[in-house]
């Protein structure tokens, strides 16, 4: 089965919540919708679902036009942020339901309910009703009842958010694995750079009801095409500065000049915008940094000191823009302190005006 | 501002409660230092949000007392209390400009025109809200009304405390670092005494010099950030901070060592061979991956989450991660895993033990 969105894009009153959309997921394979609040996730997942109709555009599943059917003729499972189960049937009724609904014998229906409890570690809790349970057994319970439906495509609007962190963590860990056994197609909405990350899978980002980018999420990770795509997949955001690129050469605005690859220089000079993530910046010394002559080094204030036990997270400000830092161990820094600050070439990003990535720490793409 | 202090206190919701279970709220005496950041992190039901509203005055305890400035408080109602809270969800007038909501606590106490305008001035400037001061609440972004409560919770200058109760669980996560560093800065500026509730370990570390870790109605360790991450008091909070958590092997201990499975681990402490339970505890940051010595480990696979790879093992039968930086050199043939010596702790029966220095 694959699912094809061809064109899609929906308006609504006028406003554009989807961009004319193209794309296309497998089988057996898990989607990511990465994007901020408003940037047309569940719009997105209600058009795949055919809850909503889109304004142009086709929609395939496996081959067949399915744009004007209704969500009932889908063969679809959806999970909401909200822990939806049926609040007077037990567990083991609210899993069973879909099962009966497709009229499965008793026997089948049993063994199916209690191979799937045990996956989701409900089997305890079988006869509880839902509102007994913790906020997690409830979204395990609703993961179960989409599951068992046996659904060729499995939505998932931001799962996990109304649980504890730890309980997150937990979670978000068998859901891949749960998935790979499932074999449907799985597309999963949030708003968290490193969610996506820990899933997996492939990713699209999403930014204002457009699909920035698609493909695997490491390699949308590790080479965003635009800054914006840069931006939503960042978490702290990227940092950024404005810079002007004579041969191979970048001048900042304070008239600092920072030698940069000998394979940029093919660039046409000009104004360029200058990305680095918050864990490439080296604090005090070049030493971690592999080639240090590529290295260079500007000057910055510590703004904010934020230590999570691991690591030091420093909000730094360099002329009139603020940098995160990411730095291993405890820092021993006050607010206020000037501290040297290294990045290392080889882990740049370089956009063009228009926001399109021209090169990275690899060379000219 | 005030010193908060809490003596005795506990709670029960079940009326003549009187067993250790039917406590929310266990014993606890602690004093609220004026003008600390304080965070209380636990997950859901470990009594934290009961904590706090026995602190605002919306509970009243069923036993034990609450002294702001050394006056008895424990009867006085909320409103009485003179407490700024700021909730999960934006508590905004939709029909009011920004301007008029930032106002507002300061009008219904009587304060003077001007004095009102440079403090909503002040107030917005800090928290970025300028540019939408004269537009109607209704129609911003869940984001900017969020803004607007935590704004509103900052504009009283004369409060006793101000209370967070998960305030940034509705906002993205990347406008979540720009927010933490604006409450940070307002509270180097103005050094009201706070307390934030939060389940989310990233938070509590971030904003508090002190952090109070519950479970279960028991508060387990206050201390620093660091000290929760370094030297857990218990193994459940070297379970819930850091992500992921503690590994933990249960271990014989002969002096300076411990013995997992039959090798022998070096200690960076000395222990009396201790009774009960004992399990050492190691975080994933501080295993390395090695060709040589160490324990043998079996790889089961490895997450590339971009800033650093986890990598799941087993050593024996138990289940081990491994956080290795990313650019940090590793590959499956490097199979033995060696313990930071100086990171590892000692638990009793689920609580640490000192141990004395080599």
């Amino acid at each position: 089965m694959s699912l094809k969105l061809l064109g899609v894009s929906q308006v609504v009153d006028g406003l554009l919540h989807i961009a004319p959309t193209d794309l296309v997921l497998e089988k057996g394979t898990m989607n990511v919708l990465l994007g901020p609040t408003s940037s047309g996730k569940t719009s997105l997942m209600r058009l795949m679902a055919g809850l909503d109709k889109p304004s142009a555009g086709r929609i395939f599943s496996s081959g067949v036009d399915v744009t004007h059917q209704r969500v009932q003729q889908r063969n679809v499972a959806m999970v909401y942020q909200e822990f939806i189960n049926y609040p007077g049937m037990t567990v083991y009724e609210n899993i069973a339901s879909p099962l009966r609904l497709q009229g499965q014998t008793k026997v089948d229906v049993d063994r199916t309910v209690r191979a799937t409890a045990e996956m989701l570690k409900l089997t305890s809790v079988l006869q509880h009703r839902p509102l007994d349970l913790s906020g997690g057994q409830q979204q395990r319970c609703a993961l179960a009842r989409a599951l068992v439906k046996g659904a060729e495509l499995v939505l998932l609007d931001e799962p996990l958010a109304n649980l504890d962190y730890k309980l997150r963590e937990e979670l978000r860990a068998e859901i891949p694995k749960i998935f790979e056994q499932a074999g449907s197609i799985f597309v999963y909405a949030t708003t968290e750079p490193e969610e996506a990350l820990l899933l997996g899978g492939n990713t699209a980002t999403l930014w204002e009801g457009q699909v920035t980018q698609f493909g695997s999420t490491l390699s949308v990770y590790r080479q965003p095409k635009t800054l914006t795509t840069a931006r939503v997949f960042s978490d702290p955001p990227m940092n950024s500065i404005v810079v002007t690129k004579t041969a191979d050469t970048l001048s900042l605005n304070n008239g600092a000049v920072l030698r940069v690859r000998d394979e940029w220089a093919v660039l046409s000079d000009g104004s360029y915008t200058l990305g680095f993530r918050a864990h490439h910046l080296q604090i005090g010394s070049p030493e971690a940094i592999e080639q240090a002559s590529q290295a260079f080094q500007v000057q910055c204030t510590v703004v904010a000191i934020e230590v999570t036990g691991s690591e030091t997270f420093l909000h730094l400000r360099y002329e009139e823009l603020i940098w995160v830092a990411i730095t291993p161990g405890l820092q021993k820094m006050t607010v206020g302190d000037a501290v040297d600050v290294w990045l290392d070439v080889a882990q740049l990003f370089l956009f063009d005006g228009a926001g399109s990535l021209v090169a990275d720490g690899d060379g000219v793409i | 501002m005030a010193q908060i202090t809490l003596s005795n206190l506990a709670h029960t919701y079940i009326p003549g409660g009187a067993h250790d279970s039917d406590f929310a709220l266990k014993t606890l005496n602690h004093v609220w230092e004026e003008g600390g950041a304080y965070a209380l992190l636990g997950p859901s039901g470990c009594g934290k949000t009961t904590l706090l509203n026995i602190i605002s005055g919306l509970i009243t305890p069923s036993h034990g007392r609450v002294f702001f400035d050394g006056v008895d408080v424990t009867d006085l109602p909320a409103e009485k209390r003179d407490i700024a809270q700021v909730f999960q969800f934006p508590v905004v007038y939709d029909t009011m400009t920004v301007r008029e909501n930032l106002a507002f606590p300061l009008k219904n106490r009587g304060l003077a025109i001007p004095d009102i305008q440079a403090r909503v001035a002040l107030i917005a400037e800090m928290i970025g809200l300028e540019s939408v001061l004269d537009q109607r609440a209704r129609g911003l972004t869940t984001d900017a009304k969020q803004k607007i409560s935590l704004a509103r919770g900052m504009v009283r200058e004369s409060v006793n405390a101000i209370l967070f109760d998960e305030p940034l669980t509705v906002i993205d996560p990347q406008l979540k670092w720009e927010l933490r560093t604006q409450l940070k800065s307002l509270h180097r500026e103005f050094g009201h005494t706070m307390i934030y509730v939060t389940h989310d370990q990233v938070e509590a570390l971030t904003f508090a010099d002190t952090v109070v870790m519950m479970n279960e109605g028991r508060v387990l360790q206050m201390g620093t950030p660091e000290s929760l991450f370094e030297t857990p008091a218990h193994t459940f909070v070297g379970h819930f901070i850091g992500s992921p958590g503690m590994n933990f092997f249960d271990a014989q201990i002969e002096g300076s060592d411990a013995m997992i499975y039959g090798q022998r681990v070096p200690l960076g402490r000395r222990y009396k061979t201790p009774s009960g339970r004992i399990q050492i505890g190691i975080r994933p940051e501080y295993i390395q991956f090695t060709k040589e010595g160490g324990l043998p480990a079996v790889i089961k696979h490895v997450e590339d989450i971009g800033r650093r790879r986890i990598v799941h093992a087993e050593v024996a039968e138990s289940s081990v991660k491994v956080s290795v930086p990313d650019g940090c050199p590793f590959d499956i043939t490097m199979n033995r895993l060696r313990f930071d010596p100086d990171k590892i702790n000692i638990f009793v029966d689920g609580w640490r033990a000192q141990g004395e220095t080599l």
